[in-house]
């Protein structure tokens, strides 16, 4: 067993990039994230011998991770939402590069400035796109901080396997709250993937490297686009990852993701005592989508309840992978509010038991 | 006169009497990429490029060098040049370069920018390298204008200069005046060389290599942040044949933005 310590989510989050063996940190401070980049700046340099820097501002910190993941490192940044607002254009640039990289957004309420409690209104900007043009980012959701820690990992190989930028998609919550995780050893600095695409410096023995994003050939870059819808395909058939909790019996099905799961685990232990069959499905990776499960359950249920802290972005996904053969309602409260246990039961009994 | 110098006299010669290694006053790098060029006729930006990859040839770093292109005409300077390289969104190229250099601190890194780039929306980042001192070398192409999207004003343009959005002449009480952001950073003590040059003459031509030359040097001994400021022809936006802009470099540029060292090393001085 590893090392068991009691931390904050954005702790774990952060002394486990120093274990995935990140090479470069670049950060921005705020709330509710901050402490990612002040874990790191004390720990992080005499450990591994890390890069950590504090950038002027968020378009400063995406566009280092651009340099840094280019030259070959396993490069980091973490923020919440205004500042991965600022990030957008970085990450386009950087998934159409394909550099391997690792983002967290510990989302805070908004649109605007907001607010710094925990809300998950960034769903689409992190999924469907943010930036402009036909890119994805994967996105990973922990729900504890132990998944805080693991997804840091788990984020670097499989930015690495594919070449693409990976999100840690989290919130205010996870990220301020203090549990128990049990940390992975050390990893290798830098992992063990070869980059033979870096830009190291051109040796003889090697044509030059080129990390750009630019193909002004229409052709050639419709042909690029493919290439790249060809990866995001590949992903979607071999790194689904979900969780699920008293499904095989369900007549409904709640879904949620990160901290709004949390909730709903408690939701079907109370439902369960009433009596009622729910079952919860919780999407780890938000892209790619856990389609094919809800698509296979749809016989099986009557209905979903999608619980999420926000106006309602999942649930698009939930809807279009049902095609609209099962009845799919929505729960969300915004800004910064957080749902009881009861108050979400109450909202199931409504629309699916009493039928209002 | 030996029997050699006659023959060149002579109107009928053999490639071979010449192509001889006495008789070779220039050769083109191998690092410059022999294609055609993309940009004007009489554009700086090939010239400079010509420097840089002679420079980097002569020095023998092309294993270490990591040249970081901008948005803007030379967007495609890496097609050009045979060394590994990075394209950087518009105004960001010295926060790419501050990502490699950190990384690879043994390399050798230069960003080579546009005034738009460098000195408009890239402000930020220019000025937060410098101050940082980052251990790289700036290459700014001062040309006045926005070149690639086809001679817009720059924070550069001077002042009563028509742009295509200054059509009657650059006001400097609505768009303020010329950002000189050569002496604005050379006031950050992470900056060690600060110097302005031209590819207008032949001899400016020489100053310009001379300086690259000199910035790689500092990098080599980690002094911080150099800057190259290339006061940069742009005939196409300025609307003239490229000798016509040797004349508006000469009259117009160098009285506004005046050549010669800014900045250089303490012990140099
Ligand atoms: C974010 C963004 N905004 C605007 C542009 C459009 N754009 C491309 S190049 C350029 C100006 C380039 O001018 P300069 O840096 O002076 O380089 P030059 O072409 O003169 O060498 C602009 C505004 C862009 N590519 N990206
Ligand atoms: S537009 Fe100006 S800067 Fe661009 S290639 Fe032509 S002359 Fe050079
Ligand atoms: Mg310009």
């Amino acid at each position: 067993m590893g090392e068991v310590r009691l931390m904050k989510g954005n702790e774990a989050l952060a002394e486990a990039a120093i274990r995935a063996g990140c090479d470069a940190y670049f950060g921005y401070p705020i709330t509710p994230q901050s402490e990612v980049l002040e874990y790191l700046s004390r720990e992080a340099p005499q450990r591994t011998g890390m890069v950590v820097l504090q950038a002027e501002s968020e378009i400063a910190s995406i566009n280092m991770i651009y340099g840094a993941a280019g030259a070959g490192k396993r490069a980091m940044t973490t923020s919440s939402s205004p500042g991965i607002s600022l990030m957008q254009e970085g990450l386009s640039y950087i998934a159409a590069a394909e550099l391997p990289c690792l983002l967290a957004n510990i989302n805070r309420g908004g649109p605007g400035l907001g607010t710094i409690q925990p809300a998950q209104s960034d769903y689409f900007q992190s999924v469907k796109g943010g930036g402009h043009g036909d890119y994805k980012l994967i996105v990973l959701a922990p729900s504890s901080v132990q998944e805080m820690a693991d997804f840091v990992r788990l984020g670097f190989d499989l930015a690495d396997k594919y070449r693409n930028p990976v999100m840690i998609l989290s919130d205010g919550a996870i990220g301020q709250m203090m549990e128990k995780v049990e940390l992975f050893e050390q990893q290798p600095k830098g992992g063990t993937f070869p980059k033979p695409w870096a830009t190291t410096g051109k040796t003889k023995d090697r044509q030059r490297n080129i990390i750009t994003s630019l193909h002004i050939d229409p052709k050639e870059m419709e042909n690029i686009n493919l290439r790249l819808q060809e990866k995001y395909h590949a992903i979607e058939e071999n790194e689904v990852r979900y969780e699920v909790m008293k499904i095989d019996d369900a007549e409904f099905i709640l879904t949620a993701y990160g901290l709004a799961a949390r909730i709903c685990q408690k939701v079907v232990e109370l439902a369960r005592e009433k009596n009622y069959k729910v079952g919860l499905i919780r999407p780890i990776t938000l892209f790619p989508f856990p389609k094919k499960l809800f698509a296979e359950i749809v016989p099986r249920i009557k209905g979903i309840l999608d619980v999420e802290l926000n106006a309602g972005q999942m649930v698009e996904d939930v809807k279009l992978s049902v095609e609209g053969k099962v009845r799919v309602e929505f729960y969300g409260r915004m800004g910064g509010i957080i749902p009881t246990p009861e108050e979400i039961l109450e909202h199931f009994e409504k629309i699916f038991i009493k039928g209002e | 006169m030996d029997e050699k110098d006659l023959k060149l006299n002579e109107t009928e010669f053999l490639n071979e009497d010449i192509c001889v290694a006495e008789y070779l006053v220039y050769k083109k790098p191998e690092t410059l990429i022999d294609i055609d060029l993309h940009y004007c006729p009489g554009c700086g930006h090939g010239v400079v490029h010509r420097l840089l990859m002679e420079v980097i040839e002569e020095m023998n770093i092309v294993d270490k060098v990591i040249g970081v292109a901008p948005v803007g005409c030379s967007v495609f300077a890496y097609n050009y040049m045979d060394i590994d390289m990075q394209e950087a969104a518009h105004g960001r190229a010295t926060a790419v370069a501050t990502g490699i250099k950190r990384v690879l601190p043994d390399k050798l890194v230069f960003t080579y920018q546009g005034d738009g780039d460098l000195a408009a929306i890239g402000t930020a980042e220019t000025i937060h390298a410098c101050n940082r001192g980052e251990n790289f070398l700036i290459v700014f192409i001062n040309n006045a204008v926005y070149g690639m999207t086809s001679g817009q004003m720059a924070p550069t343009t001077l002042p009563g200069m028509v742009t295509t959005t200054t059509p009657f002449g650059r006001d400097t009480s609505i768009t303020g005046f010329p950002l000189k952001i050569s002496e604005l950073v050379a006031q950050l003590p992470g900056v060690c060389y600060v110097t302005r040059t031209s590819v207008h003459t032949a001899g400016n031509v020489r100053r310009t290599k001379k300086a690259i030359q000199k910035a790689f040097e500092y990098q080599m001994q980690n002094k911080g942040t150099c800057l190259i400021e290339v006061l940069s022809n742009c005939p196409s936006n300025w609307k003239m044949t490229p000798l016509e802009s040797n004349k508006f470099i000469e009259e117009e540029m160098i009285p506004f933005y005046p050549l010669g060292d800014i900045k250089v090393p303490k012990e140099e001085k």
